[in-house]
């Protein structure tokens, strides 16, 4: 069509949109290419190499990441796997159990973790935490990955069930099925996408969490944003771009993942309304 | 609570009748004890005294908001009038998150109707390589931002190249650097919502607005904006209020002249300098900002809804 009679055409709209991806792509772009330096300083580039990720798995510093990446995927997985499990619950209650006390103020506590600025978070967890004598350590960090992942969760969750007729549960029930097999056998896996978006997406933030970590870790328990971290004020060094690089990785493996899922959910049992 | 299962039949839409209060105890029980609890701690610890190791002595005082908002003199025995070091702080961080707000919208926008309006495979594609930078971890983010702008950093590297500056800029620890990282950081965050609201744009009403002689920017003016105001707003909503306490971005890229909230917050509860009380005032006067921005907010899209 002519572009001047086509009305959702604005004139530079397409070049604003290059320059955006253009900005948003180009730092990581720049920082993944010169991971690949075969050199100990971070500006002359001395050709491609991949002895900064050979140094991230068998360097000096090595144990030091290990031990972070260690704490940072086993407080990704309880975490998601809490606040899922409680976001499913919350989401059912929300959106199949009708009305029930304190279901108007449940939304807004629900997503509080968005409302509420992250370095609060951080001074409230900290705080509370100390005024009960909570040591703060790996324990004090998976407790405040849980809260602030669930509306992470909930969101994809709470979608999902929205889009599934509830007949499909009726039928089960006028089938004589109890309410928690019509649950388990029916509800459940035609929310499996949504279930699983939300946990992917919990894992991402947690996995990624830096300001509420620092303040709740403790001495001593470190996870890979708050090595980095502490690497950086020193000084940016190659090696951390190699993290870098595969930190940005298991991200963008973990959002493909989860838009498949969403894809391939969308065509199967969700009915137009 | 106490009706059973079977002589309350479940109504056509809710299947778990009744369950609601259980299935949501899990939820209000977390975020209850680990959230809300805390902030009203975190309340009283903004009125109590400080102890010099950090942490509290549990005595009523108003230390932290007078040392906040008034100024004494050197040994608190002058008049007491405005104190500016703080107020500048808060005042600095809320320019900065209005600038970076700002910015976000002028390229977030013409990003996302781009994308709403490209056709359906193509759209997703679109959409997909925006929501990437989204869920990148953002001090990753912020780092490549360093690494960029660097007085030996590509960028630069390549303007003395192109022979544009013959000496470096001097970019990190200005004010600039903090602006650049907070747009940086939070432009997906603009992108998202606006795309949202536009998918649901109804075209007819560019087609009513061309039929009455309205040109293209006009329609754009008094047609479409109007109409995705909800998605603006949302998208204002996330890049200022994460931009307003933000840490990293000052932190990494900033020095100290840049000091916004989320350092001077987070000064307070590092090391043996800190000061707890005043951090909680400091956190609490934050949040109540955040709270009438997102009061704001809600009144304006019940209104949007409402017409």
């Amino acid at each position: 069509m002519d572009k001047r009679f086509d009305l959702r055409h604005f004139p530079g709209f397409r070049s604003v949109t290059f320059f955006c991806l253009f900005l948003l792509y180009a730092p990581l772009v720049i920082v993944m290419i010169y991971s690949f330096n075969d050199s100990p300083s971070i500006t002359n580039w001395d050709g491609l190499s991949l002895r900064w990720y050979i140094d991230v798995f068998y360097g000096v510093e090595a144990p030091k990441y290990k031990a972070a990446a260690f704490n940072s995927l086993t407080i990704a997985v309880c975490a998601a796997v809490a606040s899922t499990t409680i976001a499913v619950a919350a989401a059912t209650a929300m959106h199949r159990a009708g009305s029930f006390r304190g279901r108007s103020i449940s939304f807004g506590l629900i997503n509080l973790p968005l409302m509420v600025p992250e370095i609060v978070t951080a001074v409230a967890t900290l705080i509370f935490f100390s005024a009960v004598g909570f040591k703060t350590g790996y324990l004090s960090i998976l407790i405040a990955h849980i809260v602030f992942c669930i509306p992470f969760a909930y969101l994809p969750i709470a979608a999902r069930i929205q889009a599934v007729d509830s007949q499909y549960e009726q039928a089960a029930l006028d089938l004589y099925a109890s309410r928690f097999e019509a649950f388990r056998l029916v509800l459940l896996p035609l929310i499996l996408p949504g279930i699983f978006s939300g946990f992917l997406l919990a894992f991402i933030i947690s996995l990624d969490d830096f300001i509420i970590t620092n303040f709740v870790k403790g001495a001593g328990v470190e996870t890979l944003p708050t090595a980095i971290f502490g690497a950086v004020k020193l000084g940016i060094k190659p090696n951390l771009m190699a993290i870098s690089t595969l930190l940005l990785l298991v991200s963008i493996l973990f959002v493909t993942l989860s838009y498949l899922v969403g894809k391939t959910g969308e065509k199967y049992h969700a009915r137009p309304k | 609570m106490a009706a059973g299962p079977s002589n309350a039949p479940p109504s056509k839409s809710s299947v778990y009748h009744g369950l609601g209060t259980r299935l949501m105890l899990p939820s209000w029980i977390v975020i209850g004890i680990f959230l809300v609890i805390p902030v009203g701690i975190m309340f009283v610890y903004s009125f109590l005294t400080k102890e010099f190791r950090g942490g509290v002595i549990w005595e009523f005082s108003l230390a932290s908001y007078d040392q906040f908002f008034l100024y004494r003199g050197l040994f608190g025995d002058e008049p007491p009038t405005i104190e500016w070091t703080y107020l500048s702080i808060f005042w600095r961080s809320i320019w900065q998150a209005a600038l970076a707000t700002f910015l976000c919208l002028v390229i977030g926008f013409p990003t996302a109707w781009f994308i709403a309006t490209r056709a359906g495979r193509q759209r997703s594609f679109w959409l997909f390589l925006v929501t990437i930078p989204y869920w990148v971890n953002l001090l990753i983010r912020t780092i490549s931002m360093k690494f960029l702008i660097r007085e030996s950093g590509p960028l630069n590297e390549f303007l003395l190249m192109l022979g544009v500056i013959s000496e470096p800029l001097q970019i990190l620890n200005t004010h600039l650097a903090v602006q650049l990282g907070l747009f940086y950081s939070y432009l997906p965050f603009m992108v998202l919502p606006i795309y949202a609201s536009v998918e649901r744009y109804n075209y007819a009403l560019s087609e009513a607005a061309a039929d009455l002689y309205a040109t293209r920017w006009s329609t754009l003016r008094y047609v479409i904006l109007p109409t995705v105001k909800p998605g603006i707003i949302a998208g204002c909503i996330l890049v200022f209020v994460p931009s307003l306490g933000a840490f990293l971005a000052p932190d990494l890229l900033g020095g100290a002249k840049t000091f916004m909230i989320g350092s001077l917050i987070e000064e307070q509860f590092k090391g043996s300098a800190g000061n707890w009380p005043f951090g909680a005032a400091a956190s609490m006067i934050l949040l109540s900002m955040v709270l009438v921005v997102l009061t704001f907010y809600a009144r304006a899209q019940t209104k949007a809804e409402a017409r």
